[in-house]
């Protein structure tokens, strides 16, 4: 007989969480936190979602997305999650970008910036001000028509160096691109220049183990390996779900599944309306990745100058087409110390990663599938050893993904791997109003993305979703 | 609730938001965002906190309500004359 993952699941939930990335999790705790019945659900094995990780033989332990955030995930951490979680947030002091047009390392934060831009690039300090000030100021709800590119050239007409210093690691970070609305830019990128880049010490696995416990205490009641198959929908209220093949009772839904599959698959077109399903259908999808994991031998060491994390190009100009074509110039490389684990064996390892369009690896056959991600680390790796000489020679392990890894393990359309483009985010925040009880919470409008947008999202969520609990609780008393 | 206790309730819920400001020299008709390091979250918070320990509803299209102290207690004032001071 199968195992009945949902065994002991009971009566009817205040609310029902379906994915367990940052957003799900923290909408969970959140509202199990403020007294009510939350069940959380997740396909996978375990908790995370993209914030994921895996491991491999000889102690390597890889991370799949950590990679930097800014300092706000602190205060978040320590406010929706434990000081434990946000005492073990550090800083990333070594950014550092190597291209045919510079090469610098920088703390990656306003002053250092502003300091490169006067000396390094020739910038007046009034100029810089002005930039960075405008960056600061937008809000989501702003103007959409500028384009990042055409921001930029307000500032730096011309200077498609400093364009790339720009925008580089914000095109890492969340997938977006010089033709997307200027606001989406200048609110990630000045979360970042507030302090710098930060990561969490003890690794993702870690992280997640503190969260899952939590989560328990909180009194969630968390189910791994259960897939919800439907959102039950009456007379325009969320009434359960259908997960495992069982109805569960459930007053509200958030999913933290991808916001068109919630829709369109998960709920049905027939429970909106048609301009609303219409807008969903026009919700592009961002990007996927290539990643490439590479663990050092164990007494094998890298020098630290060597930086947290490196901006890698060979292409002559920033140019957005580039960066996603398989014909790879741009790669980023994340690089773990011993530090980054100290709890754990001493290791050394390096993830690069390339942003990818799906479909470029969607139709290969079997065999050519192979010999792609086999020449994806062999370039990789030859690239890498212009910063870490002698890599072949001391490499213990390495292994590639690619957007079918991604669609494999988290069921995103098109191995999404940041969530959707800027109109994701009015349908992912208009579905209440469309259905009574139902919401999303999760990588969209490139603002929400990454693991502090992912999980400020949950927040901002889970604040709706008491307010409607509340209402509906003395509407019943009163 | 007067409004000098709708006050003392804010000046509260600001110490747990933002532990590390110094609200003594708060001035009640500026805006908290020129005065202290607080970010759209924190707002968020504010808006939370009022809802679990009084059971005030501050609906997002009011938001902007609570930019001062100034504004956010005349905001609050007639949501909240008839809340008992906890």
């Amino acid at each position: 007989m199968p195992m009945d993952f949902l065994k002991g699941v009971s009566g009817e939930y205040d609310v029902t969480v379906i994915g367990s990335g940052l957003a799900g999790m923290t909408v969970a705790n959140a509202l199990a936190r403020s007294g009510h019945r939350v069940l959380l659900l997740e396909q996978h094995y375990k908790l995370g979602g993209m914030a994921t990780w895996f491991k491999r033989k000889g102690g390597h332990i890889f991370d799949v997305s950590l990679h930097g955030f800014p300092v706000g995930m602190i205060k978040s951490c320590r406010r929706y999650w434990t000081r434990e979680i946000a005492d073990s947030i550090v800083q990333l002091k070594h950014v550092r970008f190597d291209n045919p047009m510079f090469s610098l390392t920088t703390r990656y934060h306003r002053e250092d910036f502003t300091r490169l831009l006067t000396e390094k690039f020739g910038v007046s300090q009034s100029q810089v001000d002005a930039f960075f000030d405008a960056a600061r100021g937008m809000n989501f709800y702003d103007d959409q028509q500028l384009t990042v590119g055409e921001f930029f050239d307000q500032y730096f007409p011309g200077r498609g160096d400093i364009v790339r210093l720009l925008m580089e690691p914000i095109t890492y970070a969340n997938g977006s691109t010089l033709e997307d609305p200027a606001i989406t830019y200048g609110i990630v990128f000045s979360n970042f220049m507030s302090k710098g880049v930060y990561t969490f010490e003890g690794g993702t696995d870690r992280l997640i183990q503190l969260m899952q416990k939590d989560l328990i205490k909180s009194g969630v009641d968390v189910r791994l390996r259960v897939d919800v198959e439907k959102i039950h929908v009456e007379k325009g209220r969320v009434t359960g779900v259908t997960a495992n093949g069982q109805f569960i009772n459930t007053r509200v839904v958030v999913s933290n599944a991808n916001i068109k599959n919630t829709i369109l698959n998960l709920v049905g077109r027939d429970n909106f309306s048609s301009e609303f399903v219409d807008e969903t259908e026009k919700i592009r999808l961002n990007n996927s990745s290539t990643q490439v994991y590479m663990a050092l031998k164990p007494d094998e060491q890298i020098d630290e100058e060597t930086g947290d994390l490196l901006f890698s190009s060979t292409a002559p100009a920033f140019q957005t087409d580039l960066l996603l074509s398989r014909d790879i110039t741009s790669r980023t490389f994340s690089f773990y110390y011993p530090r980054t684990r100290p709890q754990g064996r001493p290791r050394s390892l390096v993830v690069s990663s390339t942003n990818a369009r799906y479909e470029d690896w969607a139709e290969l056959s079997d065999e050519a599938y192979e010999a792609s991600k086999q020449d994806l680390i062999e370039t990789t790796l030859e690239s890498l050893d212009r910063y870490v000489p002698g890599i072949r020679k001391k490499l213990d392990h390495a292994e590639a993904a690619t957007p079918r890894t991604f669609q494999y393990y988290t069921r995103h359309a098109l191995g999404a791997s940041f969530g959707t483009k800027f109109e994701g985010l009015a349908v992912s925040r208009g579905l209440s109003s469309q259905v009574n009880g139902l919401f999303h919470a999760g990588s969209v409008g490139i603002i929400m993305s990454g693991w502090l947008g992912a999980i400020n999202y949950g927040v901002i969520v889970a604040n709706e979703v008491d307010a409607l609990l509340l209402s509906k609780n003395t509407a019943q008393v009163g | 609730m007067t409004s000098e206790e709708i006050r003392e309730v804010i000046i509260d819920i600001l110490g747990d938001i933002a532990p590390d400001e110094e609200l003594g020299d708060l001035k009640d008709e500026i805006a908290f965002r020129d005065q202290l390091e607080l970010d759209s979250m924190d707002f968020l918070d504010i808006v939370m906190e009022l809802r679990k320990r009084y059971r005030v509803q501050v609906p997002e299209e009011d938001y902007g309500e609570l930019a001062s102290m100034q504004s956010t207690v005349t905001y609050l004032e007639p949501k909240m004359q008839d809340v008992e001071k906890a």
